[in-house]
C-alpha cells in the first residue's frame, strides 16, 4: 500500500516587517512535523523569523484559463495609479 | 551536467505550421521568455520531458551524496567535517526542492523514487565514481560542482517556472560548494609531497569524467533541439563543455597540477582551448550499470528507502491517529 | 582546579563529538530527505559544541593543545563521553531514541551551566542552550510518533529503549571532578538532574505509549575513561585516520 506523506507549501517572513512568501514545498506527516522541516529545509541560512505551512491540497488558486476576466479588467483603470496625474513641479512634494 | 542525454519527443521542433494552436500560443510564450506555470496548458511531451530531466537531476543530488558522504566521518578537522557535511546536507536539500518542482507536474516523489531504484530512471554518470582520497573530496566540490555550476547557472533562466525557481534557489545555495572543493585542493596542492600526489591522482581521475557530465555531444540530437526550443535546455553539450575547460584550466594551472591531457593547447583563433574527448566507451559503460560504484550506489539508496519504509509508515500512522484523536475530541 | 576543569570540558566535548559522528553517519541514508536534512543539522550543531568545549578545554590545559589536536590525536582511554553516545546507530529509532534521552539530559545541563561561574563555560552554554532545546523537541516529537505510530513502530521503539536506557543512569554519576565543579560554582551536580530528566522521560514516553524499564541498573565507564565499549576504537580509527596517517600535513 502506498503512504505517501503529504505535501505542504512553505512561507517564510524573512525579516521582522515583511510579509510571509512562498519558498517551496515539503513532505510532512502533520502540521507540526512540517514546521519543522521547513525550520530544517528552508531556514538552513538564517533566512527566516517566521514560518506558515499549508497542506498543499487546501490551496485555492485562480485557474490560467480564467486570466482575461481575473485579471485584464484592472488594466484599464489607469486612474489609480499616482503617475496618471500631472502635478506641477511647483506644488512640491505629493 | 546533472541530467545527461535526457530523451525529449524524439520527433524533432514542429515547425510553425505543423502545431496546433494551443502550441503555437504556447511557443509564442516561451520564444518571449513567460515562464510557463504547472497549471498553463503544455504539449504532453514538455510535460514528461521536463518530469524526465527534473527527475533525472533530483536523482543525481541524492545519489551524488553518497560519493561525498563516504568521507564525512574520515574528514580531517572539526571544521572540514562541518563543511562537508553542510555541503552534503545542501545536495540533499537540492534533491528535494528538484523533487518538490517535478511534483508540479503530476508526479509524486515516490514515484519518482521508485523509478530511481528499479533503474528505470538514471542519474548523473559521475556518482559511480569512487572517492578513494581525501582529495578527491577537493576534487568533487572542484571539477563535479563546478561542472554542475556551469550547467545550473544558465537553467536558471529554463522556462517552467517551478524548475527555474528551483534552480535560482539551488545556485545561490551552491556557490559555495566549488569554492570549498578549491579551497581543499590548495591546501593539498601546497601541502606535503604526499598531499600534492593526492592531490594530482585525483584531477587525474576526476578529469575525464568531469567532462562526460555534459554528456555526449547532441549538435545532431532530436531530443536536444526539442528541448533547446522549450528552454528547458539552454545551452548545448559541447558549447557548455568548453565553457568549462576554458574555466578549469587556468585553475588546475594556479594549483601547480597538470590536467591529464597532451593535446590540451590554447587555440588562439577560437578563444577557447583545444582538448581530447573522453572515452565515450566507457561513458556508456557506465550508464549502462558498470561503472566503478553503480551497484554500491543503487545499493545503497534502497536500502535507506526500504529499511526506511516503517518510519515513514509509522510517523504517519501516529499523525492519522492524533487527527482521528482531535475529531473525536470536538 | 584546571585539570578538573579540563576533565569536565573534555566530558562536555567529547560527548558532542561522539554523538555528532554517529549522527553524520546517516547523511545520505535516512529513511526521507526531510529526516536526513533534519539529522544533518543537528550533527552540524554537535560539531560545532565540540569545536567550542575542546577549545576550551585546550586552552584551559594550557599545553598548547587546539580542539583538533584533543580530537584527533587522544586515543580511546582518553576519551570522556559517556558510552551512551558510542553506542552504534542501530535503526532510525535506536538513532532517534539515543538522540532523545541525550538531548533531556544535555538540555538540563547546558540551562544550568548558563549560570556558571566560568564566564567562558556559561557563554557556551548560552549558544549551544539554543540548539538543542530544538534537538530534544524534534527528537522527543519522533519518539512519540514512532512510539505510538504502527504496531511495527511501537515494537522497534520499545525495542530501542529497552536497549539503551541501561545507558541512561551515567549521565547522573558523580565523582571528584563533579564535586570540585559544584564546589567552584562552574558545574551542577549531576545527580541534581535526574527527577526533572526523569520527569521529562515520564512524558515524552506516555504520550509515545511506551514502558520505561523498572530496572536502573547503569552501565559506566565512557565519562571517567574507566571502560569505553569496543566501538569507541572503531570510530576513532575511522575519524583520526589522516591525522595519523599524515602526522604534521595541514588540510
Amino acid at each position: 500500500m502506498k503512504h505517501e506523506w503529504p505535501l505542504w507549501e512553505v512561507f517564510i517572513r524573512g525579516q521582522h516587517g515583511l510579509s510571509h512568501r512562498h519558498v517551496g514545498s515539503l513532505h510532512a506527516p502533520d502540521a507540526e512535523m512540517a514546521v519543522k522541516n521547513a525550520r530544517d529545509v528552508y531556514t538552513r541560512r538564517n533566512e527566516g523569523v517566521s514560518i506558515w505551512v499549508v497542506e498543499a491540497r487546501h490551496i485555492t488558486a485562480t485557474s490560467p484559463s480564467d486570466k482575461g476576466p481575473m485579471f485584464e479588467p484592472s488594466e484599464s483603470k489607469v486612474y489609480r495609479h499616482p503617475t496618471f496625474f500631472d502635478i506641477p513641479d511647483d506644488v512640491g512634494a505629493m | 551536467m546533472y541530467a545527461q542525454m535526457v530523451k525529449s519527443t524524439g520527433e524533432g521542433v514542429k515547425s510553425r505550421e505543423e502545431m496546433s494552436p494551443e502550441e503555437a500560443v504556447f511557443q509564442d510564450r516561451i520564444d518571449a521568455d513567460v515562464k510557463i506555470e504547472p497549471k498553463d496548458w503544455m504539449p504532453e511531451g514538455y510535460r514528461k520531458t521536463l518530469i524526465r530531466q527534473i527527475g533525472q537531476h533530483a536523482h543525481s543530488e541524492i545519489v551524488g551524496q553518497l560519493p561525498e558522504g563516504n568521507w564525512i566521518t574520515r574528514a580531517p578537522t572539526l571544521e572540514r567535517k562541518a563543511i562537508l557535511l553542510a555541503k552534503v546536507q545542501d545536495e540533499a536539500g537540492h534533491g528535494l526542492y528538484l523533487y518538490c518542482a517535478a511534483e508540479t507536474l503530476g508526479v509524486t516523489r515516490d514515484d519518482l523514487t521508485e523509478q530511481l531504484l528499479s533503474g528505470k530512471m538514471k542519474y548523473s554518470s559521475i556518482f559511480n565514481y569512487p572517492t578513494l582520497t581525501w582529495a578527491d573530496i577537493g576534487a568533487v566540490g572542484w571539477l563535479v560542482d563546478g561542472a554542475a555550476i556551469m550547467n545550473q547557472v544558465p537553467l536558471q533562466r529554463t522556462s517552467f517556472g517551478p524548475y527555474s525557481r528551483a534552480m535560482i534557489r539551488i545556485c545561490k545555495e551552491e556557490s559555495f560548494h566549488q569554492r570549498q572543493g578549491y579551497d581543499i585542493m590548495m591546501k593539498m596542492a601546497k601541502g606535503t609531497e604526499a598531499q600534492k600526489r593526492m592531490a594530482q591522482d585525483a584531477l587525474n581521475r576526476f578529469w575525464y569524467p568531469s567532462l562526460m557530465m555534459f554528456g555526449p555531444s547532441d549538435k545532431d540530437s532530436v531530443h536536444s533541439a526539442q528541448s533547446l526550443a522549450w528552454k528547458i535546455k539552454i545551452d548545448t553539450n559541447d558549447e557548455l563543455r568548453q565553457k568549462f575547460v576554458d574555466q578549469t584550466v587556468p585553475q588546475a594551472e594556479y594549483l601547480g597540477l597538470t590536467v591529464p591531457d597532451e593535446n590540451l593547447k590554447w587555440n588562439e583563433e577560437k578563444g577557447g582551448y583545444d582538448f581530447s574527448e573522453p572515452d565515450w566507451a566507457e561513458f556508456f559503460d557506465v550508464v549502462k550499470g558498470n561503472g566503478p560504484c553503480n551497484k554500491d550506489r543503487l545499493e545503497a539508496r534502497i536500502k535507506a528507502w526500504d529499511e526506511g519504509a516503517w518510519v515513514r509508515d509509522g510517523l504517519l500512522a501516529h499523525a492519522e491517529k492524533r487527527a482521528a484523536r482531535k475529531v473525536a475530541a470536538e | 582546579m584546571s585539570a578538573d576543569l579540563f576533565e569536565f570540558l573534555c566530558r562536555m566535548g567529547d560527548n558532542c563529538l561522539i554523538l555528532g559522528h554517529r549522527v553524520s553517519e546517516w547523511c545520505g541514508h535516512a529513511p526521507v530527505l526531510e529526516e536526513d536534512i533534519a539529522l544533518a543539522n543537528t550533527a552540524l550543531d554537535l560539531i560545532g559544541q565540540t569545536q567550542l568545549w575542546l577549545g576550551l578545554a585546550g586552552e584551559v590545559e594550557g599545553k598548547g593543545r587546539s580542539a583538533d589536536d584533543l580530537a584527533f590525536l587522544r586515543d580511546a582511554w582518553d576519551f570522556r563521553n559517556v558510552l551512551l553516545v558510542e553506542l552504534p546507530n542501530g535503526d532510525f529509532g535506536q538513532t532517534l531514541m539515543r538522540q532523545f534521552l541525550f538531548d533531556a539530559w544535555q538540555e538540563l545541563m547546558l540551562s544550568a551551566l548558563t549560570q556558571s561561574s566560568e564566564p567562558r563555560v556559561a557563554e557556551i552554554a548560552q549558544k549551544a542552550v539554543k540548539e538543542v532545546a530544538y534537538h530534544v523537541e524534534r527528537s522527543g516529537d519522533t519518539v512519540i510518533g514512532l512510539g505510538d505510530g504502527s504496531a511495527e513502530s511501537h515494537a522497534r521503539m520499545q525495542a530501542a529503549l529497552d536497549l539503551l536506557y541501561p545507558y541512561v543512569g551515567e549521565l547522573f554519576e558523580s565523582d571528584a571532578v563533579d564535586q570540585a565543579m559544584v564546589k567552584a560554582g562552574i558545574a551542577p551536580d549531576p545527580e541534581s538532574l535526574r527527577a526533572a530528566y526523569d520527569a521529562k522521560l515520564a512524558q515524552v514516553m506516555g504520550e509515545a505509549t511506551l514502558t520505561l524499564p523498572d530496572d536502573r541498573f547503569a552501565h559506566k565507564g565512557g565519562r571517567t575513561g574507566r571502560m569505553h565499549t569496543e566501538h569507541l576504537g572503531h570510530i576513532l580509527t575511522e575519524m583520526q585516520w589522516l591525522q595519523r596517517a599524515y602526522p604534521g600535513a595541514s588540510w
